[in-house]
């Protein structure tokens, strides 16, 4: 489980997070919406170490992850997966090696079982086909797969997905929602998602949170979502005039 | 009190001083195993020291030549020896041009290339994603380019001594300002081996200077392909700015 608690950061006078606290739950997909500029993904990189909060805690299990000493902080980075918004894959490996990578660096696996490891992570999404390809050559649909293989070969407890549809067309969106849900139940990780893709909120939303100028606003699930009175939750939510025109009828 | 340019500049150069001897440190903090190192040290010997060695022989061998002719054309007094020209030749190659004028192309073409390679490499978040699997990205990535560069670059300037002196020779006899006997006698007359120890020394200097300020610009940009390209920019700007700076001073503490 990872909780945080009293979240808040400023960049400069500007106060991006505001007391955020919530709890994420292994083997749910738990989503954090928002408009863009919310605090979002400020809050992933908070979660995942890459920004250092003014306040609050963040607690991987019970171990508090911005006081831990350098030893437990690699340890809980290495039950982490991240799938980065741009997928963040490292140019000059092809998909193979960039599925590896985490073995190489960080285990002292045999090589045949680093290739065992990283043939596995393709083929749970698909890309067994692709693996001598290049990043430059798949496509942005592509990448996202290769970046949830690279995040799940170390089978880690804690799976981060910073806007993880951005990019994409809706049916690749969809299979990319369905990969990380299947992902997250089979494996029971602690998945947070970061998203405004109304779709993933329907389909894979057990747990949602909502943001709103770096304070937290409502949390629920996609059955309550629809329903809830929050005025900024709803005006998010409808801004699509399809919504707006279902809702109506 | 007034305000001068210099309470403006001042702090500011001081912080990023800082700063970037602070990305020093973290260079040699908490490094990945020694075998992981080896073979990224190898590809950037490739990357660094093989792929500049065209661009290096061109200039190094051109200088040379120009520096010959345009002696000759400046010592048209019968008094002075012809086999000067060939001594001045060859003391500002080993001197100067071989490990500076090198030092300087290679600011250019590897300065660049470093800062843009990690500039790129932050923007598109894959330094993050190195952040996040544990590893210390600034030494994984850096360390070896600074490595590399500092084994690659002093052979570089042995190669661009050779050639720049060839170069001054067969510039010299081809062109007819001074003959094959005298452009040997000038090329041994009142030779200082200390003189190539000098190079070395100077080129490993510029070599880690350039490898480090070049990474320290790539590795902190923000943004996206716009600041890559102000990185590449102020990386070349910067290391130029520290090989003369750093030329002079190594120059007052070695030779005089």
């Amino acid at each position: 489980m990872i909780e945080i608690k009293n979240i808040a950061k400023m960049f400069g006078d500007r106060q991006v997070l505001a007391g955020v606290d919530g709890e994420f739950q292994p083997g749910e997909t738990s989503l954090v919406i928002g408009g863009s500029g919310t605090g979002k993904s400020v809050l992933l990189k908070c979660m995942i170490g890459l920004v250092t909060p003014d306040e609050g805690e963040v607690l991987y299990d019970g171990r508090n992850f911005l006081t831990a000493d350098e030893n437990t902080r690699k340890a809980i980075r290495r039950e982490m997966g991240v799938l980065f918004q741009g997928s963040a894959l490292f140019d000059s490996k092809n998909v193979f090696d960039n599925v590896r990578f985490p073995l190489d660096m960080l285990t002292q696996m045999s090589e045949d079982e680093k290739v065992e490891r990283a043939h596995a992570s393709l083929q749970r999404v698909g890309l067994e086909n692709a693996e001598q390809r290049m990043p430059s050559e798949i496509s942005g649909g592509m990448k996202k797969r290769v970046g949830i293989a690279r995040a799940i070969v170390m089978n880690p407890k804690y799976l981060f997905c910073d806007e993880p549809n951005s990019g994409l067309d809706p049916l690749t969106s969809i299979k990319i929602d369905q990969l990380i849900k299947e992902i997250t139940d089979e494996y029971k990780i602690t998945t947070v998602v970061i998203t405004h893709d109304m779709n993933s909120m329907m389909e894979i939303g057990e747990k949602i949170m909502f943001l709103y100028e770096g304070h937290k606003l409502w949390e629920g699930n996609s059955d309550s979502l629809p329903h809830s009175d929050v005025k900024e939750l709803n005006e998010f939510i409808y801004a699509n005039k399809l919504l707006r025109e279902l809702e109506r009828k | 009190m007034t305000i001068t340019v210099w309470h403006l500049v001042l702090p500011l150069t001081m912080v990023t001083l800082g700063r970037y001897f602070i990305f020093l440190g973290t260079l040699v903090r908490n490094r990945e195993r020694l075998k992981v190192y080896l073979r990224l040290i190898m590809d950037e010997c490739v990357d660094i020291g093989v792929n500049s060695v065209f661009i290096v022989a061109i200039v190094a061998s051109f200088i040379g030549a120009v520096t010959c002719v345009q002696t000759a054309y400046n010592l048209d007094n019968p008094f002075v020896p012809r086999n000067i020209i060939a001594f001045i030749v060859r003391d500002s190659t080993i001197l100067e041009f071989a490990p500076t004028i090198s030092s300087i192309v290679l600011a250019g073409k590897v300065g660049s290339s470093i800062a843009g390679q990690l500039g790129t490499m932050r923007v598109t978040e894959q330094i993050d994603a190195l952040e996040v699997m544990g590893i210390n990205s600034s030494s994984y990535l850096v360390l070896p380019k600074v490595i590399g560069a500092m084994l690659m670059f002093p052979l570089l300037t042995i190669m661009a001594a050779f050639l720049g002196i060839l170069g001054g020779y067969l510039a010299g006899v081809f062109v007819g300002v001074i003959s094959h006997e005298d452009f040997m006698t000038g090329l041994r007359f009142s030779y200082n081996p200390f003189g190539i120890k000098f190079a070395l020394i100077k080129t490993e200097v510029f070599a880690f200077l350039i490898a480090t300020i070049s990474a320290y610009q790539g590795f902190n940009v923000s943004g996206g392909a716009l600041e890559v390209g102000n990185a590449s920019t102020n990386a070349v700007t910067a290391s130029c700015i520290s090989i003369i700076v750093a030329d002079f001073v190594l120059t007052q503490l070695l030779l005089a």
